[in-house]
């Protein structure tokens, strides 16, 4: 079976992200306001092969919680898809 | 004593590193290639600075699963020497062999600079000669320097005496203002618990050779080799 994995790689809230706060500066200077909390992570795809779902979960917790994320730093959520 | 520095891909301090051991210190040095499983007897293992694997994804995240890791995080598992500069330092942490992780420095800039750092022990190998009311001189070259590690794990570098270096100003005043990349506590340099994986951002490497007009990294190598060799 053939999957698509949609992967979202982001750092942990109570981090700085200094990426983020510098967007948010430049949105008001777009004068966009009421906008806050601006985060920037990594949206990672990848498409494997797997005999079922369960064995596929288990190869992409492995490549996020092994390489894809530090989770000192990061959380990673991801959305796995039968193709 | 041996030393052996490893070469990944995008490593760009590892010649620096050599000079500094065998020109610098008269000991013998060799060159370990990543794809490697051979740590040819070395005693003491070096990861030197650089851009391994381009920085892709997260600095040090894809060279710490080269081939010639695994042997290394064995020697450093059985007692062996390991200390990390810059991207060294960068990789260590990915291995989890030193506690925490460096985030992108907190002005966003890759940060190339002379800046002062203050030893914060001398019970840790590298800074057993160094004066700890003296501030160092050791050149800075780095985007992603800033220390971080959850309160429990800064507690135990506090309590253990893990923490290596702290910056400083030149006159050894470890302030928040001369916090260059935003780092906890000002650290620079950490050990791991068991006292034999260092890893620091400065690079002392580049300040042995009195041809470069600072040698305040020398007394850093020399604490290394002297008490190695004791």
């Amino acid at each position: 079976m053939k999957f698509t994995a949609e992967i979202d790689v982001m750092p942990r809230p109570e981090l700085l992200d200094p990426q983020g706060k510098a967007v948010l500066l430049g949105l008001e200077h777009l004068g966009l306001d009421q906008i806050g909390n601006v985060r920037i992570g990594k949206h990672i795809t990848l498409q494997l092969e797997a005999e079922n779902e369960e064995i596929a979960r288990e190869k992409v917790e492995k490549a996020c919680s092994k390489l894809l994320a530090n989770l000192i730093m990061e959380s990673y959520t991801y959305a796995l898809e039968q193709q | 004593m041996k030393f052996g520095v490893v070469v990944f891909p995008g490593s760009n301090c590892d010649q620096d590193l050599v000079d500094a051991i065998s020109i610098g210190m008269q000991q013998e040095v060799v060159k370990l290639w990543h794809k490697s499983h051979d740590l040819q007897g070395c005693d003491f293992i070096l990861l030197p600075g650089g851009f391994s694997y381009g920085d892709y994804l997260r600095s040090g995240a894809i060279a710490r699963i080269s081939p010639i890791m695994q042997e290394v995080v064995q020697h450093a598992n059985s007692g062996g020497y390991v200390m990390g500069i810059c991207n060294g330092f960068q990789i260590l942490t990915e291995a989890g062999l030193l506690p925490g992780a460096l985030l992108r420095n907190v002005n966003q800039k890759f940060i190339c600079d002379n800046v002062y750092i203050k030893p914060a022990t001398t019970n840790l190998l590298p800074t057993r000669l160094l004066d700890l009311n003296k501030a160092y001189k050791i050149p800075v070259a780095h985007g992603e320097g800033r220390y971080h590690a959850d309160t429990d794990t800064l507690k135990r570098l506090h309590d253990n005496d893990q923490i290596m270096f702290k910056y400083s100003s030149n006159a050894a005043e470890t302030h928040e203002l001369y916090n260059v990349n935003g780092s906890l506590l000002n650290i620079a340099g950490v050990s791991n618990e068991k006292k034999n994986v260092f890893g620091m951002m400065p690079h002392p490497e580049r300040a042995v050779d009195p041809e470069l007009g600072n040698t305040d990294g020398r007394a850093i190598f020399e604490s290394i080799v002297e008490l190695v060799n004791a």
